[in-house]
């Protein structure tokens, strides 16, 4: 059975010219890239070049790239970075849609005796803007932003609120991991400080993060240790995937400049499109219009999110959904309440991401295949009425 | 993703007697959307009280479709008395066992039972009533004490598992573990205090015991208790409904409602049974 990916926010098949790039670094080229000696030193070379492809990635400075092991290390030494050098502030501003790697560690931070602004979103998963604007205050260390939300692929407008945060003089922070490498990035034209983002969302390799941290911003290591990356985080650099994670951004360099997520995006269009069509009952979750070009969340009203998943997984379909039963909580994502969906329909909700080697049979496989599996779980739901569906129909 | 075994996967992919009957004699709905799973039970039964037909539906996970129809299948052809004592871990052995996360989806599966059960007897629901502690998931602290007895489970992750309570906000979870440490104070150290008792507390303590620990299990037996006097550590009851006419009552006295009373009211009651 052949697979057909459609989970590439959660994580991307590595490209082949990356892996081929990153081999040689785990076997002959074994060399510290801090040594004095010509066989280090020629690593610490590729490291560089790696970090000049990450920073041409989102126009920024190579000294202004920190390598990290992951996006999460990335948010959580942005975070800790702001709050530590204004130790005399105690206010955060974030949404209530921010992934976990941001949202729970605000939430720890408020138990030790931080404040936090939860940012509400409307029912299309847009931000508060006036909200935001006026819980910014003289107290508030740091603004941390999503670029745009991993569950339904809303963005926002991080642009602006960091102009808003930089006039008021607070530190601002984007994670960004799911937005670099599917919609242009361009830091040096913004104000914003500090920004996430992680290799393994668009064909790098896992364990390998990025932080990029704008000339100028007060900043505090997360990680104490050796002066590798200028002493902004110690640790012998985890070679091969820093070396991967530049091939990557050249890769999604030329992918985003030559049209590709254009493709993409007309192929995420046309899925959306036969599965509203040919599916009743089914809700698109999240603004159409200020969308990443690679994400889809709809929700399948009556039936319940794994169960699909499991049924999508017979046919070698791979994709996530928001419920209750796949998230290891009993309750639906923390995304789709804060957007109001309702229970009827959150527990049903699926998302499928796709990337730049999804293929247009994939797309007609799945859109042949999905409404005969939604119709086989609806009918098996006692609060399926067959009335229901002829009156959307 | 899930470690689900074979024949929960088949039980999944391929539900035995999924739909309606148009007039079940028995009819038991658990669960609502809300609470992200739902399951709809019913039977007919022939002319000697065996069930003849079963079908169901669910609205929830691959477990709880499976349950779902695991159940049927175990129920199918057996006589309501027989079916009736299923619990939730005889569904889950059926499918080779769940995921303790999937546990609730067994529950629910026994409860839809119990409540097509009633159904068919026209009997209503007993009340759990008391106060609620999970909010999220609207469980009350009687329903977590039975089920922390019930299936002696430790800690709040397991009663999350088994119920669902604390599954949400987790603001309940100090509550909950305070429940599951009064059950096992009680059970240990009930007696202690109960040295200096009145008369008065002492039958009150006792008909609260009968109504609690007793009468519901009792009642599963289609019998019930009374009591009729306390005289010193003697305390007479009279058996009603099956209960009187069963030739184990010496036992169901001697073994239970002695050993209950003894544990929570005073270790050196003695019952005797009145004969009407």
């Amino acid at each position: 059975m052949k697979t057909i990916y459609l989970d590439n926010n959660a994580t991307t098949r590595v490209a082949p010219e990356v892996v081929e790039k990153m081999v040689p670094y785990f076997s002959e080229y074994y060399g510290n890239p801090s040594s004095m000696h010509t066989f280090g030193g020629m690593v610490g070379k590729q490291i560089m070049e790696a970090r000049e492809k990450v920073a041409e990635l989102i126009n920024a400075d190579p000294g202004e790239i920190i390598f990290t092991s992951c996006g999460t290390e990335s948010d959580s030494t942005a975070i800790h970075a702001a709050i530590q050098s204004n130790p005399k502030k105690r206010h955060i501003i974030t949404t209530r849609v921010e992934h976990p790697a941001v949202k729970n560690l605000c939430e720890h931070l408020a138990k030790t005796g931080y404040r936090v602004s939860w940012v509400p979103v409307d029912r299309e998963g847009r931000l508060d803007t006036d909200y935001l604007s006026q819980r910014m205050t003289e107290d508030t260390a740091i603004v941390s932003i999503m670029w745009a939300n991993n569950e339904t692929g809303v963005m926002f407008p991080v642009e602006e609120i960091a102009r808003m945060a930089a006039e008021k003089g607070i530190a601002f922070h984007t994670d960004a991991v799911q937005a670099v490498g599917k919609v242009p990035v361009d830091v040096k034209k913004t104000d914003i400080n500090m920004l996430a983002l992680s290799g393994h969302k668009f064909h790098g390799p896992k364990g390998v993060g990025v932080l990029y941290v704008k000339k100028g911003t007060k900043f505090a290591p997360f990680l104490i240790g050796g002066h590798q990356e200028k002493g902004r985080r110690g640790g012998t650099e985890n070679v091969a995937s820093i070396i991967g994670i530049g091939k990557a951004a050249e890769l999604a360099g030329k992918d985003l400049a030559g049209g590709e997520m254009d493709r993409v995006r007309a192929l995420r269009d046309r899925l959306e499109a036969e599965i509203l069509e040919k599916i009743p009952n089914t809700l698109l979750n999240g603004s159409r219009e200020n969308r990443l070009p690679n994400t889809l969340s709809v929700s399948f009203e009556y039936v319940e999110g794994e169960s699909i998943l499991l049924m999508l997984d017979q046919l070698g379909v791979c994709a996530s959904s928001g419920s209750a039963c796949t998230s290891g909580t009993l309750e639906p994502s923390h995304v789709l309440r804060a957007l109001g969906v309702p229970f009827t329909a959150a527990h049903g909700s699926i998302r499928f991401s796709l990337s730049t080697y999804t293929t247009p049979e994939e797309i007609e496989t799945l859109a042949a295949e999905l409404p005969p599996l939604i119709r086989k779980l609806r009918d098996m739901s006692p609060f399926w009425k067959k009335e229901a569906s002829c009156s959307t129909q | 993703m899930w470690e689900y075994t074979d024949k929960v996967r088949d039980h999944f992919l391929n539900p035995r007697n999924v739909g309606e009957i148009e007039k079940p004699d028995g009819v038991g709905e658990v669960g609502s959307m809300a609470c992200g799973d739902a399951l709809k039970l019913m039977f007919t039964v022939d002319e000697n009280e065996r069930i003849a037909d079963v079908k169901f539906q669910t609205f929830g996970c691959a477990s709880a479709i499976a349950s779902s129809s695991a159940l049927t299948e175990m129920i199918m052809g057996k006589t309501v008395g027989e079916a009736e004592k299923i619990t939730n871990d005889d569904i889950a052995a059926y499918l080779g066992g769940l995921p303790k996360e999937k546990m609730h989806c067994s529950v629910m599966g026994k409860d839809a039972l119990k409540k097509a059960i009633l159904h068919y007897r026209g009997l209503e629901e007993p009340d759990i009533d008391g106060d609620v502690v999970c909010e999220c998931f609207g469980v009350t602290d009687k329903a977590i004490e039975a089920s922390v007895r019930d299936n002696k489970l430790q800690y709040v992750e397991e009663v999350t598992n088994y119920i669902k309570a604390g599954g949400g906000c987790g603001q309940c979870h100090d509550a909950i573990r305070e429940i599951v440490e009064r059950v096992y104070k009680k059970a240990e150290a009930a007696p202690e205090p109960k040295k200096k008792m009145t008369n008065i507390e002492k039958i009150k303590l006792i008909e609260e015991t009968l109504e609690r620990e007793i009468k519901p299990a009792l009642e599963k037996d289609g019998g019930s208790i009374e009591l009729v006097d306390v005289d010193g550590a003697a305390v007479y009851v009279k058996l009603i409904g099956t209960c009187a006419t069963c030739a184990a009552s010496e036992l169901t006295l001697k073994n239970y409602v002695e050993e209950k009373l003894r544990e929570f009211v005073s270790p050196d009651l003695v019952v005797e049974e009145v004969r009407q």
